[in-house]
């Protein structure tokens, strides 16, 4: 489970230590801070390398490395994941914790947030522990000054014993002082005196009584008082780590075992035995509340009240989630209304071009099927999914990463947590649920984020019901033209209103199928939950454009594109392949055609989402096109031929909505099956996900057409038809 | 020490010390790295729409707790 050695750990560091042999003016400085410091910003910043930046708790869940050069020398920096301490409770801290032990980086850059020091320090002074090689940076000093927040940052280096930078990443101030305090420290030009944590006397005397040994035994790189302390607090991850990273089974060495014993007696004379790990931790945290006192001044005791503001609208008891609901559905309002005419010229256009290929093809007087193969085939499925999906997703990434930017994700797994509290699950798989709209592969690897095993293969297992912007294309084309219907002035509301519902019945099947996981194959009782409500950012507009677009869109937009064609180009081939008298596609859809129907789908939409397992960007384009090859020839540049296409083969508002439903709960798309695979390492699971998925499609398409073929109801569509045909 | 109280129990918008914490663990760690040690001042910012969890000010930070990881810690009341 978790984060597997070979993207963190050990091949991460021999790889690094390689380098650093290779070449001597290669440094390496590890980039450590708590969660949600704008450490990645730092990060981006630096390298320039464009890492997702967001406001929530837990963002870099893999370890990033960049580059950079400065004073001629090359730099790499690794981007350790956001930790509020190395003691290794989680498999995040471990694996910052033994980078900075084991990985003997030439320096570690502590990212701190200025506005909340006191808790930051706290990690500050356990990296400390390990290495003196630190430089302090203090960042997001633009949102201390607003909340007149004044910290001292000579006072704080001075008490310290390290270098202290004060920088605003966001806009590159204190930047350059940053990479001159890396170079000087990494050179070893500047020389540290770090503070020292002095514990209570009985500790001290545990940690006199071990350290010679440990000094005797142990290479000099390692901290002894550091390790001293880990074993005294009885640490057995640390003992692991000994033996991955350097070899050495310390629990078989005689010396230290003699001396563990002697601490132990020591300890259990002085009647402390399990407080130890309290004293040392309770020692550290009144450290950090002494250093910030002598040097942060709050010249606004209410530095805070804004946000409380802010607060007691998102989170208020009355409108914190009617707010939430009509924020979302704010955002999937603009998206429809504003993709409309940029999709429809860029389908023109699209469209353009292709006819004129055809005229070359003509011309050329090249084979009727290689023009049906690559034109009718590849082309015209990328066309469609490029013009489909761009305009939609270059509006609704930036809107979304605005909410992200403020800090309003957290708000949302505030407001829900007590659903997933009553499904066993945990509250911040609504923060792995937000990461799936964008690409359910992502939201699988997001899970990290949540410590318990059982909790986090609830998240994983469930994540595919939020549908990802590969779906959405679907979602939003049936809304349009079945739900909105025709081209009435409140179409995108209404279709906004409907892909709300389908989100919300995600969320409510999500805490279902969870609440059916807890109770049968996870079986388990909720674990311990803390969420940081981070303070509300100013989203930095300009750049969330260009990130969103050029991190997001593109790279999604650029993945449907390579999925797209060849699937295009297999599609085509199917449906023009001939035995007997029939395409090939044409036999798969009348073989699945009976258990289609009993869905309320058709064969044909039936293959496209086996044909769209690959990726679900496509499933339109191919059932367009089985359509089209059927029989129905008719020119495709806009929702409305689309509508006369599905109508012409039989469709109706059922049909619609069951391939709605069934779009939000099919098989999970090949790339996320796959990282289900990696993220729990077992075939197990990915099978799982994909049979539960597809379960609750089935039934759920199943019982909604046994209902709708009830006589009553047969009525009411024959009238909704009558209407939508009058409209035309 | 008749004044001590588990943190869930603690009034919306009134402060209360930490005492004691009643949890083992990882729990424990994981709640003192967030700065809750003994005679760290805690205040009760505001319940969630469903009343669980509540968000407490812990040194600076806002963080949010369940009523069971917050019934395992002790405050007294000022």
């Amino acid at each position: 489970m978790g984060l597997t050695h070979q993207s963190t750990g050990l091949e991460l560091m021999k790889e690094i230590l390689l380098d650093q042999i290779k070449s001597p003016g290669n440094f390496v400085i590890a980039l450590a801070g708590n969660p949600n410091t704008g450490k990645s910003t730092v990060f981006n910043s630096l390298t320039g390398l464009n890492q997702h930046t967001g406001n929530w708790p837990g963002k870099t869940v893999t370890n990033a490395r960049g580059r950079f050069t400065h004073n001629n020398c090359n730099f790499t920096l690794v981007d350790l994941p956001g930790t509020y301490s190395l003691c290794a409770n989680s498999s995040e801290e471990e694996v910052a914790r033994d980078f900075i032990c084991f990985g003997m980086p030439d320096a570690v850059v502590a990212v701190v947030d200025a506005t909340c020091l006191e808790r930051n320090l706290n990690l500050v002074l356990q990296i400390l522990e390990i290495t003196g090689d630190v430089i302090v940076c203090v960042n997001l000093l633009d949102e201390a000054e607003r909340k007149k927040i004044h910290i001292d940052l000579n006072k704080l280096s001075e008490l310290l014993g390290v270098p202290v930078v004060g920088t605003n990443a966001r806009d590159g101030r204190g930047m350059e002082q940053l990479k001159d305090a890396m170079y000087k420290m990494a050179a070893g030009i500047i020389k540290v005196n770090p503070v020292k944590v002095v514990y209570d006397d009985v500790v001290e005397g545990a940690v006199r009584l071990i350290q010679p040994y440990i000094e005797k035994n142990i290479m000099p790189e390692i901290n002894s008082r550091w390790l001293a302390l880990r074993l005294i607090e009885k640490d057995k991850t640390v003992l692991d780590s000994f033996k991955k990273y350097i070899g050495q089974i310390l629990e078989e060495n005689d010396d230290i075992c003699c001396a563990m014993e002697k601490t132990e007696q020591y300890l259990k004379q002085n009647g402390i035995e399990e407080e130890v790990l309290d004293r040392i931790v309770a020692s550290i945290v009144k450290k950090a509340e002494e250093i910030c006192r002598a040097s942060v001044v709050f010249e606004d005791v209410q530095y805070n009240h804004f946000d409380r503001k802010i607060d007691n609208i998102l989170t208020s008891s009355t409108f914190g989630i009617p707010v939430m609901i009509l924020l979302l559905g704010c955002i999937f309002w603009i998206t429809l209304q504003g993709a409309n005419y940029p999709s429809e010229v860029l389908s023109s256009w699209l469209f353009w071009i292709e006819s004129r290929l055809t005229e070359f093809f003509a011309w050329t007087a090249l084979p009727e099927w290689l023009h049906g193969a690559l034109i009718l085939g590849m082309y015209r499925t990328t066309a469609w999914v490029v013009s489909v999906m761009l305009p939609p997703m270059a509006i609704f990434f930036p809107l979304f990463t605005i909410l992200e930017d403020l800090g309003y994700l957290p708000r949302v797994a505030f407001n829900l947590d007590k659903f997933f509290k009553k499904a066993c699950a945990h509250g911040k798989q609504a923060l792995t649920m937000c990461m799936g709209f964008g690409c359910n592969a992502a939201g699988v690897i997001a899970c990290r984020i949540i410590d318990s095993p059982r909790e986090r293969l609830i998240a994983i297992l469930t994540n595919n019901y939020v549908p990802c912007n590969g779906r959405f294309p679907t979602l939003i084309a049936m809304a349009m033209i079945f739900i909105a219907g025709g081209e009435g002035k409140y179409r995108a509301v209404v279709a906004a209103i409907s892909i709300i519902g389908v989100i919300i019945l995600g969320i409510i099947i999500t805490l279902f199928v969870s609440k059916i996981l807890s109770a049968t194959m996870l079986k388990g009782l909720p674990s311990t939950f803390a969420l940081e409500l981070p303070p509300y950012r100013k989203p930095q507009i300009g750049r969330i454009i260009v990130r969103s677009i050029y991190d997001r869109t593109i790279f999604v937009l650029g993945r449907a594109v390579m999925v797209a064609a060849p699937a295009g180009l297999i599609t085509w081939i199917l449906a023009n392949t001939y035995a007997g008298d029939a395409s090939l596609l044409h036999h798969c859809a009348t073989f699945l055609d009976p258990f289609a129907r009993m869905l309320g789908l058709d064969g044909f939409i039936l293959t496209a989402f086996i044909l769209g397992f690959p990726a679900n960007e496509i499933v339109i384009p191919i059932l367009i096109m089985s359509y089209m090859s059927y029989g129905h020839m008719v020119e495709l540049d806009s929702l409305n031929s689309m509508r006369q296409l599905f109508l012409a083969n039989g469709w109706t508002w059922i049909t619609a909505v069951c391939t709605m439903l069934f779009c939000l709960n099919h098989f999970p798309c090949g790339t996320t099956l796959l990282t289900i695979y990696k993220e729990t390492q077992s075939i197990k699971w990915p099978l799982i996900a994909f049979l539960i998925n597809t379960a609750t499609g089935i039934a759920l398409c199943f019982s909604l057409n046994l209902i709708f073929r009830f006589p009553v109801v047969a009525t009411a569509q024959y009238t909704y038809l009558r209407w939508l045909t009058c409209r035309q | 020490m008749e004044n001590l109280i588990p943190l869930n129990n603690l009034p919306i918008g009134s402060f209360g010390k930490v005492r004691k914490l009643t949890a083992c663990g990882n729990i424990r760690r994981r709640m003192m790295d967030l700065g809750l040690v003994c005679d760290t001042k805690v205040k009760a910012l505001r319940k969630s729409p469903a009343g669980d969890p509540v968000a407490y000010e812990i040194r600076g930070a806002v963080i949010a707790l369940r009523s069971e990881e917050a019934s395992k810690i002790l405050v007294e009341l000022p």
